[in-house]
């Protein structure tokens, strides 16, 4: 029987994961799952208050418990200089406090001890005196003058932390002047949680005798991670190794630094031994990084015809304890300022106001590309505010405002240059899937019996692939992304990339590029990610900008071996270099196809029979500097039914067309729309973390803080369309945040929707059953 | 704090130790037994991710006492598979991309796992409520339906195939 050779699999086929068996049984190696010998484990003593003076702490009780080694102290850190951090966005956050507290479950001191139980006896043991101060909730009120002071260590006598501002604001005013039409709405966007299934930890080992130190860590951003570890404890960067084994889940809330993984560094040097310390749910729920936190008053100006002609943007950003936002270091908002979405506007203004307040710092992204989601919540509400307000159908003006094809690449009031976009085309696809025409009509029965059904689209612009490195940095390292192939005699090989993978799939789509490239099939490919002393430098995973970045660094190292391979092809085949052609998968004669050779015997030739003068090998590294962001795109469709009697929103349908350029593996990238779609849905209907007055988080547990579960769930309907970016080398754009970012407006759009005839024009989220109850009652109450 | 003795079978073998009476049973099997498949992403009963089986039962293994799985039997995902021959649930996960990071996937799994004992041919609101009480941050639990129904399928091969030759 003939062995039938591997196939390629490269660009638009659906190998299945090579990451897969490992996970399915159970072979994966998470955080927790890392033991070491003589390993100690890490608790930590969180502050039950908002805001309270530390007056005494007393180890004490904690060392004389059985098991227990150290207890380490804001004193101590102090000592050493490390009681601060920085933040990446150039502010500070307390490690361990000296003074004072600043928010709810901030980490006070840790307890490291023999075994995760006894560690916990420690935190029971270490006694701490409070006296409580008046917690700072309510970021409005902390703008106040007589507002207790957040931060007195900034030298400042207010809780503002910075403004910021996009567009032109005189060009903005003019357009609103001689506007036909104003709409204003205020919107609130809650905090909310990335909730990653696997919350975070770390274990750190200090080897004294090599002077190495090692640390398995949940991290998105591993090379990050180790320059600023060293430049901030002063260990010599090649004495500094991080690893980020498998990760369940990052969507953002894996990119900061936390509290716990320095002082857990600081653990494994005091004791000279590994120290392992994973936080339980509650304390990744109450005190890590947080997500939005944006109260928002958008206006839009526009002609009675229904041309949209100008926008305005004041939001206030709770950014709680600290500015701990992961933002490129130039862009304090993100790229809030993309908030002009799909639409030719003549001009617009976007402010942003930061403020302290007695909360957990923040705000990281929820699986979303810097307050992208912010933004595309913005246009996509007012839009169809707008639509109301002039008696129109929200498709219909979105068609009437949609920057024209012809018109990329486009650029935007704020100043992106967007790559490429067919918008129209799209929404034509969304609107036939779901079969539009018929389900208005289907409306209008039922509201005349007084059913309650919505229809919301959402047709959003996102903006990835951070980025090209003269505006984007992080600390100042430059947002580049970086690959590394190897190619083996016998034409299998070997990939490192920059970046990290947290459930994306890196190991397989990364293979089907070089695969693709280079004519290998991808059962050959192994890739390799994670590890600072393995991996090239890159900047890690975050605002789908893998596959813009180090995606387009790993074709560009391709490129490059295909080029040293035509010259040994040429030597092999005794003809000139430009004789040959790349085509189907090998260099061949032009004209005379079967005079050809592939990739696996250039490969061997390589190694073993390279012309004379060529170095040998089949090798090379590429460092990509995107020359510009991406813009993915897609129209959304939603169908919701609402029970009166108890405000439930039952999504129905949800048809998502979504836009990413050249599709790798479509199978992955279904996949990845399915999740975001489902976090879409979470924060548009069940998540928010609130708090009391007293500074209290009302949503710390999974009993509290809801995520969505198989039954709320609906079985999303999925399309794309192909718009490839220009100058992307294989015209990719990057997808897993695109669902999370659309999927919110079309959802709150189809509940207004399904309330307008009520007199409701908008609604925030979440939109609990409690909410929308409520919004039905008060308008039958006005209108009986 | 005193310990006790405890020995269990996981996945047809036995396991012994002595552990304070406090121990979690996850605990046990992660770092006693040392089957790090199982995981932990609550302790609090609410997200599946430590599901595992005791006496054929779906259980939460953070909600229950090493102690009190004295003398019984346990499976976990390490004992799904034949040596590398995938069980066929393990298969409806690979060839349906029920998964994305992995974490939930053991817990997801056993859960399937009892399902399908006791309903072979669930339909798909049976599915979603089997699993309602696994949460999955990055699937959005489609192709888990789909992964479960395929394995569903699989199963009832043999059972299918003599009921069409009785035809
Ligand atoms: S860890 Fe057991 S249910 Fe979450
Ligand atoms: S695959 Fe990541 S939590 Fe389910």
């Amino acid at each position: 029987m003939a062995i039938e050779s591997p196939k390629i699999m490269g660009y638009g086929t659906s190998p299945k994961r090579k990451e897969d068996p490992r996970f399915l049984h159970g072979k994966g190696t998470y955080v927790d799952d890392i033991k070491l010998p003589g390993m100690l484990h890490m608790d930590i003593v969180r502050s039950p208050y908002a805001h309270a003076k530390i007056t005494n702490i007393n180890i004490e009780p904690a060392l004389e418990t059985p098991g227990v080694l150290a207890v380490i102290t804001g004193k101590d850190l102090d000592a050493a200089g490390l009681a601060w951090m920085p933040t990446l966005m150039s502010d500070t956050q307390m490690v361990l406090p000296v003074e004072k507290v600043v928010y709810q479950s901030q980490e006070v001191a840790a307890v490291i001890a023999t075994d995760r139980y006894t560690a916990a006896d420690g935190v029971m043991a270490v006694e701490v005196d409070y006296e409580p101060l008046p917690a700072v909730v309510d970021p409005f009120k902390a703008l106040e003058k007589d507002s207790p002071l957040v931060r007195p260590d900034k030298g400042k006598d207010t809780n503002h932390i910075w403004h910021w501002e996009a567009g032109d604001k005189d060009a903005t005013d003019k357009v609103f002047a001689d506007a036909d039409i104003v709409v204003e709405e205020d919107l609130y966007i809650p905090r909310i949680h990335v909730a990653s299934i696997e919350t975070c930890g770390c274990v750190a080992s200090y080897d004294a005798v090599n002077g190495k130190l090692t640390i398995w860590m949940t991290t998105q951003a591993p090379h990050a991670i180790r320059t600023v570890f060293s430049l901030v404890s002063g260990i010599p960067e090649h004495k500094i190794r991080v690893i980020s084994p498998d990760i369940g889940g990052g969507f953002g809330g894996k990119v900061p630094v936390y509290p716990g993984y320095v002082i857990a560094v600081v653990a494994s040097l005091k004791t000279g031994r590994p120290v392992k310390w994973i936080e339980d749910r509650s304390e990744n729920l109450q005190a890590d990084s947080f997500a939005r936190d944006y109260h928002i008053t958008a206006q839009l100006a526009a002609d009675k015809d229904g041309r949209i002609r100008g926008m305005k943007v004041k939001t206030l950003a709770d950014h709680g304890a600290a500015d701990a936002a992961a933002n490129p270091s130039k862009f304090p908002a993100g790229l809030f300022s993309i908030c002009t979405g799909s639409y030719d506007l003549e001009a617009a203004h976007v402010e942003v106001d930061a403020v302290y307040t007695t909360k957990p710092p923040g705000g990281v992204a929820y699986r979303c590309s810097f307050r992208v989601t912010e933004a595309v919540h913005t246009i996509e509400r007012m839009v169809d505010r707008l639509a109301v307000e002039l008696d129109r159908d929200p498709a219909d003006l979105r068609y009437q405002n949609f920057i024209p094809k012809e018109n990329f690449p486009y650029k935007s009031p704020t100043g992106w240059e967007y790559d490429s976009g067919d918008y129209k085309q799209a929404l034509d696809v969304a609107l036939e899937r779901i079969g539009y025409e018929d389900l208005r009509k289907e409306q209008a029965e039922k509201r005349a019996r007084g059913e309650l059904m919505g229809i919301g689209i959402s047709t959003f612009t996102e903006i990835v692939g951070a980025g090209p490195s003269n505006t984007f940095d992080i600390l100042g390292i430059k947002m580049f992304d970086s690959a590394e192939i190897r190619i083996h005699p016998t034409g299998s090989a070997i990939v490192r990339i920059g970046v990290q993978t947290q459930g994306q799939g890196h190991e397989t789509t990364f293979a089907q590029i070089v695969a693709e490239e280079l004519g290998l099939p991808v059962d050959n490919i192994t890739v390799e990610h994670g590890d600072t002393d393995t991996a090239p430098y890159g900047l890690g995973t975050y605002a789908s900008r893998s596959t813009p970045t180090a995606g387009a660094a790993t074709a560009v190292a391709a490129r490059k071996i295909r080029e040293k391979a035509k010259h040994i092809a040429a030597h092999l085949l005794e003809c000139n270099p430009d004789d040959l052609e790349w085509k189907d998968y090998k260099f061949s004669v032009k004209g005379v196809p079967d005079r050809s050779k592939t990739m696996q015997e250039i490969a061997f030739a390589a190694y073993t029979n390279h012309p004379q003068g060529m170095e040998a090998g089949l090798e090379a590294v590429n460092y990509y500097d995107p020359p510009n962001l991406t813009f993915p795109f897609g129209a959304y469709v939603c169908v919701v039914d609402i029970d009166p009697g108890t405000g439930v929103v039952k999504i129905r349908r949800f048809v998502a067309i979504d836009d990413c350029g050249t599709v790798i593996n479509p199978m992955i990238v279904e996949g990845q729309i399915h999740g975001g779609l489902t976090m879409g849905m979470a924060p548009s209907l069940f998540e928010e973390i609130p708090y009391d007055e007293n500074g209290n988080n009302m949503a710390g547990t999974f009993m509290d803080y809801l995520l969505p579960t198989s039954l709320e769930t609906p079985n999303w309907e999925t399309g794309n369309t192909v718009t490839p970016s220009p100058h992307h080398p294989f015209g990719a754009k990057g997808v897993g945040e695109s669902p999370t970012v659309g999927a919110p407006p079309a959802i709150v759009n189809a509940v207004v929707d399904a309330l307008s005839h009520l007199g409701v024009k908008h609604v925030d989220i979440p939109m609990t059953p409690w909410k929308i109850h409520k919004l039905i009652t008060d308008a039958q109450a006005t209108t009986a | 704090m005193s310990k006790v003795p405890v020995s269990m079978t996981i996945n047809g073998e036995t396991y012994s130790g002595d552990v304070e009476p406090r121990m979690l049973l996850v605990h046990f099997i992660r770092e006693v037994a040392g089957l790090t498949g199982t995981h932990i992403g609550c302790d609090t009963t609410s997200c599946g991710a430590c599901t595992i089986q005791l006496d054929g039962m779906p259980i939460k293994s953070c909600t229950m006492f090493a102690v009190q799985a004295n003398g019984h039997s346990l499976k976990t995902v390490e004992g799904l598979a034949t040596g590398a021959e995938m069980h066929p649930i393990q298969e409806g996960f690979m060839v349906n991309h029920g998964l994305q990071c992995g974490y939930c996937t053991p817990g997801m799994m056993m859960t399937s796992l009892a399902l399908l004992a006791e309903n072979p041919n669930p339909s798909e609101l049976e599915i979603r409520t089997a699993i309602s009480g696994n949460l999955c941050r990055c699937t959005g639990y489609v192709n888990i339906v789909r992964s479960i129904q395929y394995a569903a399928d699989k199963m009832r091969e043999p059972e299918l195939a003599a009921a069409g030759q009785g035809d």
